[in-house]
């Protein structure tokens, strides 16, 4: 059975009070993970295909062309994780 | 002439390709690139001359020795300090703070004195004395920035008094570039019988450092920022202080002798000569033969023109980013009291979305508080992105940065 890991790299958290999350996907993967996040998520914004700026069940985030994505205001890694499965599997 | 052209070819790297883009290096005050130079003298220590130094007997033992006191010797006279004696390898420029704040502070301060900190530092000189503080009940005392990063320096000058026991602050910050009156703060410090402790980690790679003529107590610096490889560092302590010092780290090397006596059932010990009473255990052989091929390399460029290229590049990105119009660069906009470090924002982005932007053309920034969170507070950013320039940057460089910055404007 699938999981996250399949698709996520690293996941770095920022330190300070504003704290992001910003989610290095597989390389290999990338496409695969673009199209599928692409497909879910409600794309608001997109420049030439380097960046989107999207929105999934009130959660807003970025995704970039490279296969990162930066996702703000979430509580911690488990409702990041519930987002991601939510979004990938 | 200075060419960085002709410096570029040095570095295997700067032929990288990052996202169908060529590579833009400018996250030089986290870490440098490497010239091949460093690379093959590393090499070449493995593939010839590896062993571990000192007390054997053996050629290849004796050859590692041999450079491994030639590195320190190098890095002695780069700086100007009188001898190796005075030059400690150490992982880098955290290990070497941690060092002062442990083997010095733990026996020299105590409840009632005082440590002065700059509030531009790095956390490396914060977080040790603070530690270190907890443990002793010694008081800390933050020297203020002022609004443009720039340090308080009367500020700095009231707080020091006969209660100073050391002064910690950082000859170049690491966020700003700003660049400290060492040898004022020095002066004053010593006027009051205090000790300084210099966090050299953005300078000694981009500018002339002498610590003889900056009358100094303590000089930190990694050798990562300067063309070497990680995990070599170093710590700068004047003879008499460090031969007054208690060790840092117990065990190999760093012993004379070491005698059980039956009759306490307990061990006698005797210390080494410096600087190897402070480097326990195998050290970093190979790093401190890449260190020394990495000041050889920047000794051959010169640090003036070192310290020249840096500035004119500041000057220049300086001039282009102020076209940016959602650009907002934070610090000092005087070049001439700053070194090759720019950070900036965006407005309506956080750092992070800048450098994952810039990443998507192959150009490295740096994002987040680069590990100074309480200057970040002083410029009330929750985070800034930040350009580092180093020898092998180019205009042509900046002006692809301010190009792409320029399509970030879209967003």
């Amino acid at each position: 059975m699938a999981s996250v890991e399949d698709y996520v790299a690293r996941i770095e958290e920022t330190c300070g009070e504003e704290k992001q999350f910003i989610v290095l996907f597989k390389y290999e993967k990338k496409q695969e993970v673009i199209a599928k996040i692409l497909k879910r998520a409600k794309v608001e914004k997109s420049i030439s295909s380097v960046i989107f700026e999207l929105t999934f069940k009130n959660v807003s985030f970025r995704l970039y062309g490279t296969g990162k994505a930066i996702f703000r205001n979430l509580k911690d890694k488990i409702e990041l994780r519930n987002i991601l499965s939510e979004l990938l599997l | 002439m200075f060419d960085p052209c002709k410096v570029r070819e040095d570095f295997p790297i700067l032929k990288r390709k990052i996202n169908n883009h060529p590579l833009i290096y400018f996250d030089n005050a986290a870490s440098s690139q490497k010239p091949r130079q460093v690379i093959e003298a590393i090499k070449n220590f493995y593939e010839n001359h590896n062993a571990n130094v000192h007390r054997a007997v053996h050629t290849l033992s004796q050859e590692a020795s041999q450079l491994y006191e030639d590195a320190h010797e190098e890095v002695a006279k780069f700086i100007n300090a009188n001898g190796i004696e005075e030059i400690i390898f150490v992982r880098g420029t955290t290990e070497a703070i941690n060092l002062v704040a442990y083997a010095w502070g733990l026996c020299n301060l105590k409840k009632g004195d005082d440590v002065i900190v700059s509030l531009m530092e790095h956390h490396s000189n914060i977080v040790p004395w603070e530690i270190l503080s907890n443990i002793n009940g010694f008081n800390i005392k933050y020297a203020e920035v002022n609004n443009d990063g720039t340090l308080n320096y009367e500020d700095f000058e009231s707080k020091v008094s006969s209660k100073t026991k050391i002064v910690c602050y950082s000859h170049v910050s690491n966020v700003t570039g700003v660049i400290n009156d060492v040898k004022r703060i020095a002066k004053v410090a010593h006027e009051y019988g205090a000790l300084t402790l210099v966090d050299g980690a953005q300078s000694v790679p981009h500018l002339p450092v002498n610590v003889k003529d900056l009358d100094i107590d303590f000089l930190a610096f990694s050798g990562h920022k300067m063309l070497g490889p990680t995990g070599i560092g170093c710590l700068y302590g004047k003879r008499e202080l460090l031969e007054g010092m208690a060790p840092f780290h117990g065990g190999g090397e760093m012993i004379r002798e070491v005698s059980y006596n039956p009759k306490t059932k307990r061990c006698s010990i005797s210390w080494n000569d410096l600087p190897w009473k402070f480097e326990a255990g195998t050290p970093n052989v190979g790093g401190g033969v890449g260190l020394m091929e990495a000041i050889k390399y920047l000794k051959k460029l010169g640090m003036e023109n070192v310290k020249e290229h840096e500035c004119n590049m500041t000057e220049y990105a300086m001039k282009r980013l102020s076209e940016c119009r959602k650009v907002e660069v934070y610090g000092p906009k005087d070049t001439s009291i700053k070194c090759g470090i720019i950070p900036f924002g965006v407005d309506g982005l956080s750092s992070h979305d800048v450098a994952l932007f810039l990443d998507n053309y192959g150009i490295m920034v740096r994002s987040g508080f680069h590990c100074a969170q309480p200057l970040h507070q002083i410029f009330k950013l929750s985070s800034s992105a930040r350009v580092s320039f180093y020898i092998y940057n180019t205009r042509e460089e900046i002006d692809r940065f301010i190009e792409v910055l320029k399509g970030i404007e879209l967003i």
